[in-house]
């Protein structure tokens, strides 16, 4: 493409914008449809960053027809955008709204959808681009991946003298697999009929504000990287912690686990940004070489049964309300050895972070929703003071809060006012909301305005997903052959043996 | 909160807003900009009400300055606000007498330290802003031409006065239309040898829109007079003819192009809380504004400024 003259990478009132295309939706009657899909739509329409011409087809069983998907994506838009509804910017976001019935093996569905896609190009200049988000169960991509490449949409045309080139791409949601063999079958199935370049896995996590900037904290200062290493870290905890449990989703839930569920993906990747060294740049080749690095040094513990634990949440009361147990929620067998907890120390061998843990724990029905990545520094390695001074300092800490309350908290000692010399821990605070002149933007803005200009720094690929896999399957194999896990109440902070798992190593989890 | 300090001095209005910050919870209000808004009597409701509104996106401390009586002494009275469902605080300030020649003495001590500072000029234009004590200050410097009198004048002048750091919100004005041109250049195979930008009279909007289409696609592009409202349509005349985008009725605009489909793409005028919003985003100079000034002169059909 040649250069466009009226762009400049001084004018940065000029936002990225995507070109014409069609957004073809599968699952739109799911939860994620309508709570951050179709709003995130919206909010990217009213921010002047979607295309003349954006089209929305939405695929699903149901017998609708394109105004009653308008009506539901109408709906969500007005229950959970972020930024105002205003009529001219609905009115034009309507225009293009489409709906396709049908099931996922039904031949004439596709047909129809090509159809529709192709009458979409011609009334509204979509130029063949199609990008198909398949926010739908694992089971069911096969059929529809073979289904996009049996009806012609999963191939762009020969690009014609005199026009642009169209495009086609992916997106796949979350889990991806749930083992080493599934992912890598996974992986070929979509190799068959998409080029690698042309898949999104969407990992929500890193369209996060946060998660960003722990790239810019770290590699814009010089404060941080200097002590960034094993000579000043302790350790690091990584969390995610949800006040929820299963909910409706004890089908996906049962048999994939907490493991399965956050770290592979949520909490490895969290790992990998943090101990990753400095890319070349912050393009998706140079990017995702370090993370690859760094997912290749992690280890796991010589000794699963001391390096893990896990648990399932009980009956209790959590945040005031009585709750039920995992084992007693509707679709669970009373059997279910599958764990709501999980908990891992993790190593990376390289010379950056030799001997320095890395502790990732994730569960269900915890006291609270957050998730931060919290890097605990040394002591001080000598201490001028009385012991009795400095009994209440603890360790320097910088947590970054990714949610909610997005943010950076450093932590370190100071006087304590009054006559004698006393050291006490206090905080330094950054939060995301007040600093900025900008609200931060959902991470699904940022990451399906990324599908659609084709921008793929933010998504993890294949190798990345494999890796996570290769740390996670020896684990879950040592899990499944013995144990079930073990109760904690729910509103607890976990099972009792996670909190002996750091007490051997003379620490303790950060409060929830 | 209102605090009413009448005859006051700095010392004292600082005392008053440590406290005023005090009961509304401790020290954790994060200011991240001082705003100063140069205004008068008749434009300060307005002018801050956007300012408060633009500070809920990002909390500012806004230091409205308004000259009173000049041929009276000396006296400062100050008027702080805080809460009031914004973030940050607001205290205006008024000035008379000779005093009101030396504003700059009297906000100095008032900023908040390691904290950018923004002069807008909501009223008359200074004809050099960086010259004016007050922008001396401030690393961004805000006029908005389309209040003056004579726009086109006044542009003229901010062209001959710019320094880095300047910035006109009838630039701000130009963002919706510049980003649908660029996203519509970036779709365009044929090449662009001219065009034109129709508007209604004393849009200076539109004179910095039809400089910056000639000066980025070197090629010549003409202003012409419509009804309005604001900016109604931009043609670029391209070897496979005409990309034209209509916008007749301020809210929805139309782009049509060759051999393809017409679509529509909504691009509202905006509203001034919503223009200080985006001018406060950034803080680093907008060369391409500068640029955009530097070759208003090049475009034919601009009314040239009388005298």
């Amino acid at each position: 493409m040649r250069p466009n003259p009226l762009r400049d990478p001084r004018d940065r009132r000029i936002p990225r914008l995507a070109g014409p295309c069609v957004l073809v939706l599968f699952g739109v009657t799911g939860d994620l449809a309508s709570k951050k899909l179709l709003p995130a739509i919206y909010d990217l329409a009213n921010r002047g960053l979607l295309p003349p011409g954006f089209s929305l087809v939405g695929f699903a069983r149901r017998d609708w027809q394109d105004a009653d998907f308008a009506q539901i994506t109408h709906d969500a838009v007005k229950a959970h955008a972020r930024t105002p509804f205003r009529e001219e910017v609905w009115l034009q976001l309507r225009e293009g709204i489409r709906f396709v019935q049908g099931e996922f093996a039904d031949d004439a569905a596709f047909d129809n959808l090509a159809q529709t896609v192709r009458q979409l190009d011609a009334e509204r200049g979509t130029g063949g681009n199609y990008a198909f988000y398949l926010s739908v169960p694992p089971n069911a991509f096969p059929v529809v991946v073979q289904q996009l490449k049996r009806s012609g949409l999963s191939s762009p045309p020969e690009q014609q003298p005199g026009r642009n080139r169209s495009w086609r791409r992916v997106v796949i949601e979350k889990p991806f697999g749930h083992d080493l063999a599934s992912a890598q079958e996974l992986n070929a199935m979509l190799d068959a009929v998409f080029p690698p370049e042309a898949v999104f896995r969407i990992d929500h996590y890193l369209g996060k504000e946060t998660v960003q900037n722990l790239l810019a904290m770290r590699f814009s200062n010089t404060l941080f990287e200097p002590i960034w290493n094993r000579g000043y870290v302790d350790h690091v905890q990584i969390t995610m912690a949800e006040d929820i449990g299963i909910g409706g989703r004890a089908g996906y839930y049962d048999g994939i686990g907490a493991a399965r569920d956050v770290i592979q993906n949520h909490l490895l990747q969290l790992l990998a940004l943090t101990a990753m060294e400095e890319p070349l740049s912050f393009a998706a080749e140079s990017l995702r070489a370090e993370k690859e690095k760094a997912l290749s040094a992690v280890q796991i513990p010589a000794d699963l049964a001391e390096g893990t634990a896990r648990g399932q949440y009980a009956a209790g009361w959590q945040g005031g309300i009585p709750v039920r147990g995992f084992l007693e929620e509707d679709g669970i067998p009373a059997d279910s050895s599958t764990e709501t907890y999980a908990a891992i120390r993790l190593t990376i061998d390289n010379r950056r972070w030799a001997g320095v843990p890395f502790y990732l724990r994730t569960g269900k029905r915890l006291p609270t929703r957050m998730t931060e990545i919290a890097v605990i520094f040394q002591r001080a390695p000598h201490l001028p003071f009385d012991a009795t001074d400095t009994q209440e300092l603890g360790q320097n800490a910088l947590v970054i809060r990714v949610q909610p309350d997005e943010g950076v908290t450093l932590r370190f000692g100071s006087k304590v006012p009054g006559s004698a010399m006393e050291v006490r821990d206090v905080n330094m605070d950054f939060a995301y909301g007040e600093s900025f002149t900008e609200a931060s933007p959902e991470a699904y803005e940022r990451l399906l305005l990324d599908v659609l200009i084709g921008d793929p720094p933010l998504f993890p690929r294949q190798e990345e997903v494999e890796l996570s896999w290769k740390i996670l399957d020896p684990i879950e194999d040592f899990w499944a052959n013995h144990d079930k896990p073990e109760q904690y109440p729910a509103g607890t902070a976990g099972p009792p043996s996670a909190d002996e798992m750091l007490a051997r190593d003379g620490r303790a989890w950060r409060r929830l | 909160m209102l605090t009413d300090l009448t005859n006051t001095t700095t010392g004292e209005i600082r005392a008053a807003l440590a406290k005023t910050r005090d009961q509304m919870g401790g020290p954790a209000t994060g200011v991240v900009l001082n705003l100063i808004i140069v205004t008068d009597e008749s434009g300060q409701h307005d002018a801050v009400r956007a300012a408060s509104q633009a500070g809920r996106e990002h909390p500012c401390r806004v230091l409205a300055v308004i000259a009173r009586d000049t041929r009276s002494t000396s006296r400062l009275d100050a008027e702080i606000r805080s809460g009031e469902g914004t973030p940050g605080q607001t205290v205006l300030l008024r000035l008379y007498g000779p005093m009101s020649e030396h504003a700059d003495s009297v906000i100095m001590p008032l900023l908040v330290p390691d904290t950018p500072v923004v002069t807008w000029w909501h009223g008359l234009i200074p004809a050099v802003p960086s010259a004016q004590p007050l922008g001396l200050l401030a690393q961004r410097r805000v006029t908005d031409a389309a209040r003056a009198r004579a726009p086109a004048e006044a542009l003229a002048a901010l062209s001959a006065g710019y320094k880095p750091g300047d910035t006109d919100l009838s630039w701000t004005r130009a963002t919706p239309w510049r980003s649908l041109l660029a996203a519509t250049v970036d779709q365009e195979l044929d090449d662009i040898f001219g065009g034109v930008v129709l508007a209604e009279e004393h849009n200076p909007t539109a004179e910095l829109l039809t400089a910056w289409l000639s000066s980025r696609l070197k090629a010549p592009f003409t202003r012409e007079i419509s009804a309005g409202p604001g900016i109604t349509e931009v043609r670029l005349a391209t070897t496979g003819g005409d990309v034209v985008i209509s916008r007749p009725d301020g809210r929805v605009a139309t782009l049509s192009r060759p051999g393809q489909p017409d679509r529509h793409v909504a691009l509202q005028r905006r509203d001034i809380a919503d223009l200080l919003a985006e001018e406060l985003r950034r803080l680093d100079p907008d060369e391409i504004y500068g640029e955009a000034l530097e070759s208003l002169e090049s475009v034919a059909g601009i009314p040239a400024a009388p005298g």
